[in-house]
């Protein structure tokens, strides 16, 4: 393989691996926050061992979410030293903004969340809780504002020619506030909301169908289940929003996520298919027009299709048509799941209802899926691009670092982070299988006896 | 305009800042962790570990932090060293990562293999992540090959030489000094007894070292001793470096573990600014054609992406001394166990 496919196969399994866990700590975040609000509020002790429970598995998402996101901010650098010298002016203030406001605030209060429960009051512990959410929501705020300026540019002018051309800012509010920033904030960190509260759900459900913690695993419910239905409900509303945006900002990507070919005609609304990229035709179960409809609410307006692009300037077409797709099918199925389980809530059945709890033990598999269908689509869709319609990907990548030097670190990641991932499914089973009552392990070993 | 003005040298001074914190903060409990295995008691380890418990993530955020500010301030020396040093920062990496997660997982079990891999682990990614770090500094003092268009044109034995290796064992055994004097700070009894010999140990390391990188250095990397020549009165600072290290003994002699690690910090910064102004305007010298090398002038960013950034720094960094600050102010005082500790 060549630099440029090592390269972005590094990236893609470094990325990948570190998205599991930020939209764990984020939405797990805004949990604690309800917890500790409902602990502040009534004073129940249960609520504060919800607090310290949830407060646990975030620790362990957290460490890794750190652990793994420092090879992202070298990577840039080390992998892509061509983009970065191309974007550094614009790109490396919002990275910079994230460590100073984002991940400062997140780890220092984190200290008085996870140890600080004797040494400071309550009031102040619910402050550091509320802190450690905010930080892991500014970071999501800068690196999704990043990305989406690499998506859709914005506030910048190119200076210079050829190899030495880069893009200068010329307005910072206009960089922050680019075309699909808002949309796209909105749309990942309610996934992110999705994935935490599935987490909880899906642990807790465990518990019910175990017959074991049932109060603690009851509360969690009662607060996880409504977080996960207004994320799943404003997951769909944003993704329609951000559709729009990709429509009006990046019409070759849209085109490739539906696998709409022709030039100018109504484009349909896939529920399945497959793309036949050779003959540059899509089969499957669609709805005529409805793309268009959900643009511009008119079945017959046009919708710049792929051939309206030289090919050059396209995207993956089947692979981002599926990812799009998956995602999409995702969301709507935790949706309905969602709101399934608020129903039977209300109904009073839900606890008894046993295929539905194990139906929710699974479920915490669906945002990791869907969050990461989504954003292999949103990069996927971008390409043949880096930034969009200004450096190619192919042109940004680092001169000197040769293939067998990514070889090198490829094999050396992955074999790292195959032994975290193991690691944390081990630790994230003791946690759960101990469950709540249990305190830390205070077992101190001395010459191979556990005293 | 006049210099203290100009802000490609703000910057210059604020990425040094940034990285002095991290050097102040990491460098402690890097210190803490390669003087790890010297403990062979579980509760000490223990109580170790949880001396920098609540405080090493944020110390690493410094780390990050001092990236951010370096690719937005400066990107082509992002680009140039973190693409030329691909292999030694995949290192780093790997190091950090092994490092964090033994922090974490090590308490989980109490299995005695289980703590030991973790605890060899934990010392062995704290003394590569210290060696490596002055290696960078090293190469960076020494300069690097540059080709025209400011790629780096070595190979990574190039960056293996042995000045730069010199340079990462003073910053190894400078980090362990200042991380045995917090341990003296943050323990008690037996241990604190112990360790208080480790601090006069590392002490004597360190200064053997650094007369041995000093004279290194004037020897083969005179270009960082010409501003000391041509201002003398930047002898200040070697002379306060000095100082700061000569008053450590002292200190803990007279039981006043405060004032020793502080003594530590102004040692560290000290050190850091000796090597700023030997640098400065250069950020990455080139061997063997100078004027090849990246500048504050020729590398930097546009003057008003240097002017948000200060307006970012200036709104955040109160913030994070103020949070850092009430951090250590909370978890001051000896380290005890209870059952939230690791």
């Amino acid at each position: 393989m060549d630099a440029l496919t090592l390269a972005r196969l590094q990236f893609a399994v470094t990325i990948a691996f570190h998205y599991l866990f930020p939209p764990l700590s984020i939405g797990l975040g805004v949990f604690l926050v309800l917890a500790e609000g409902m602990f502040l509020k009534t004073g129940r002790p249960l609520y504060r061992q919800l607090a310290q429970f949830w407060a646990k598995i975030f620790a362990l998402t957290f460490a890794m979410g750190v652990a793994t996101g420092l090879v992202m901010e070298f990577e840039f650098g080390t992998n892509w030293a061509t983009y970065s010298r191309y974007v550094g002016d614009v790109f490396g203030s919002a990275l910079a903004a994230e460590g100073i406001f984002a991940f400062f605030l997140e780890s220092g209060f984190l200290a008085i969340l996870l140890f600080g429960w004797d040494r400071v009051r309550p009031g102040w512990h619910f402050f550091a809780t509320v802190m450690v959410a905010l930080g892991a929501l500014f970071s999501a705020v800068w690196i999704v504002v990043a990305n989406s300026w690499m998506q859709t540019p914005a506030g910048f002018h190119v200076v210079g020619q050829g190899l030495a051309a880069r893009a200068e800012i010329t307005d910072f509010w206009a960089m922050v506030f680019n075309p699909s920033s808002m949309v796209r904030l909105a749309h990942v960190v309610t996934g992110c909301w999705s994935a935490g509260a599935f987490l909880v759900l899906s642990v807790s459900a465990f518990y019910l169908l175990q017959r074991r913690h049932l109060e603690f695993a009851k509360a969690s419910i009662r607060l996880a289940l409504p977080l996960a239905l207004a994320a799943s409900i404003l997951q769909a509303a944003s993704g329609h929003q951000s559709a729009v945006v990709v429509g009006r900002h990046q019409p070759a990507k849209l085109a490739a996520f539906e696998g709409h070919y022709p030039a100018s005609a109504p484009a349909p609304l896939h529920l399945v298919g497959w793309v036949d990229e050779s003959r540059e035709r899509t089969v499957g179960l669609a709805l005529p027009g409805g793309t268009s409809w959900l643009l511009t609410g008119d079945v017959r307006h046009p919708v710049p299709g792929l051939q309206a692009f030289p090919p050059a300037d396209r995207p993956p077409v089947n692979v981002s048509f599926q990812l799009f797709h998956g995602m999409v099918a995702v969301g709507v199925g935790l949706l309905l799941l969602a709101a399934l389980g608020v129903w039977s809530w209300w109904r009073g059945t839900l606890w008894d209802r046993r295929w539905l709890l194990r139906l929710f033990v699974l479920s915490v598999l669906g945002p990791q899926a869907a969050n990461q269908f989504g954003w292999f689509a949103a990069e996927i869709g971008r390409q043949p691009w880096i930034v969009y319609g200004l450096l190619r990907t192919s042109e940004g990548l680092s001169k000197v670092v040769t293939a067998n030097m990514i070889w090198a670190s490829l094999i050396m990641f992955t074999a790292i982070y195959a032994l975290l991932f193991a690691l944390f499914l081990f630790l994230l089973d003791q946690k759960i299988r101990r469950g709540p009552e249990d305190a830390a392990p205070t077992g101190v070993y001395r010459h191979g006896a556990v005293v | 305009m006049a210099p203290w003005c100009d802000l490609r040298v703000v910057w210059f001074w604020l990425v040094g800042a940034l990285l002095t914190g991290y050097a102040i903060l990491d460098g402690f409990d890097l210190g803490v962790g390669a003087l790890h295995l010297f403990s062979r008691d579980d509760q000490d380890r223990r109580l170790q570990l949880n001396a920098i418990g609540p405080v090493w993530d944020g110390n690493e955020v410094w780390l990050v932090t001092s990236g951010g500010a370096l690719f937005a301030a400066f990107p082509p020396v992002y680009a140039t060293v973190f693409s030329g040093f691909y292999l030694p920062f995949m290192l780093l990496l790997a190091a950090l990562i092994f490092r964090a997660v033994a922090i974490e997982f090590r308490s989980k079990l109490p299995m005695r293999w289980w703590r030991q891999t973790w605890d060899v682990s934990f010392c062995a990614g704290s003394v590569l992540c210290s060696l490596l770090v002055g290696v960078t500094l090293g190469n960076l003092a020494r300069g690097v090959p540059l080709s025209p268009d400011g790629e780096f044109a070595g190979t990574v034995l190039d960056l293996l030489n042995p000045y730069a290796l010199l340079v990462g064992v003073l910053t190894t055994t400078l980090f362990m000094m200042h991380g045995a004097i917090y341990l003296v700070l943050k323990t008690e009894g037996a241990l604190h007894d112990r360790v208080r010999g480790w601090v006069q140990r590392t002490i004597i390391a360190f200064i053997l070292c650094y007369a041995v990188t000093t004279l290194a250095t004037l020897l083969y990397v005179p270009a960082m001793a010409t501003p000391f020549t041509a201002h003398p009165g930047l002898f200040v600072i070697p002379v306060l470096l000095l100082l700061a290290i000569a008053n450590i003994p002292r200190e803990i002699a007279h039981g006043r573990d405060l004032r020793a690690f502080l003594s530590s910090c102004a040692a560290i910064a000290a050190l850091l600014l000796l090597f700023g102004v030997g640098l400065f305007p250069t950020l990455v010298p080139s061997r063997p054609n100078p004027e090849l090398g990246l500048t504050v002038y020729n590398a930097c960013s546009s003057p008003t992406t240097l002017r948000i950034m200060l307006g970012i720094a200036l709104l955040g960094l109160p913030l994070v001394l103020a949070y850092t600050i009430s951090i250590y102010w909370i978890f001051r005082g000896k380290v005890r166990l209870d059952r939230h500790s690791y």
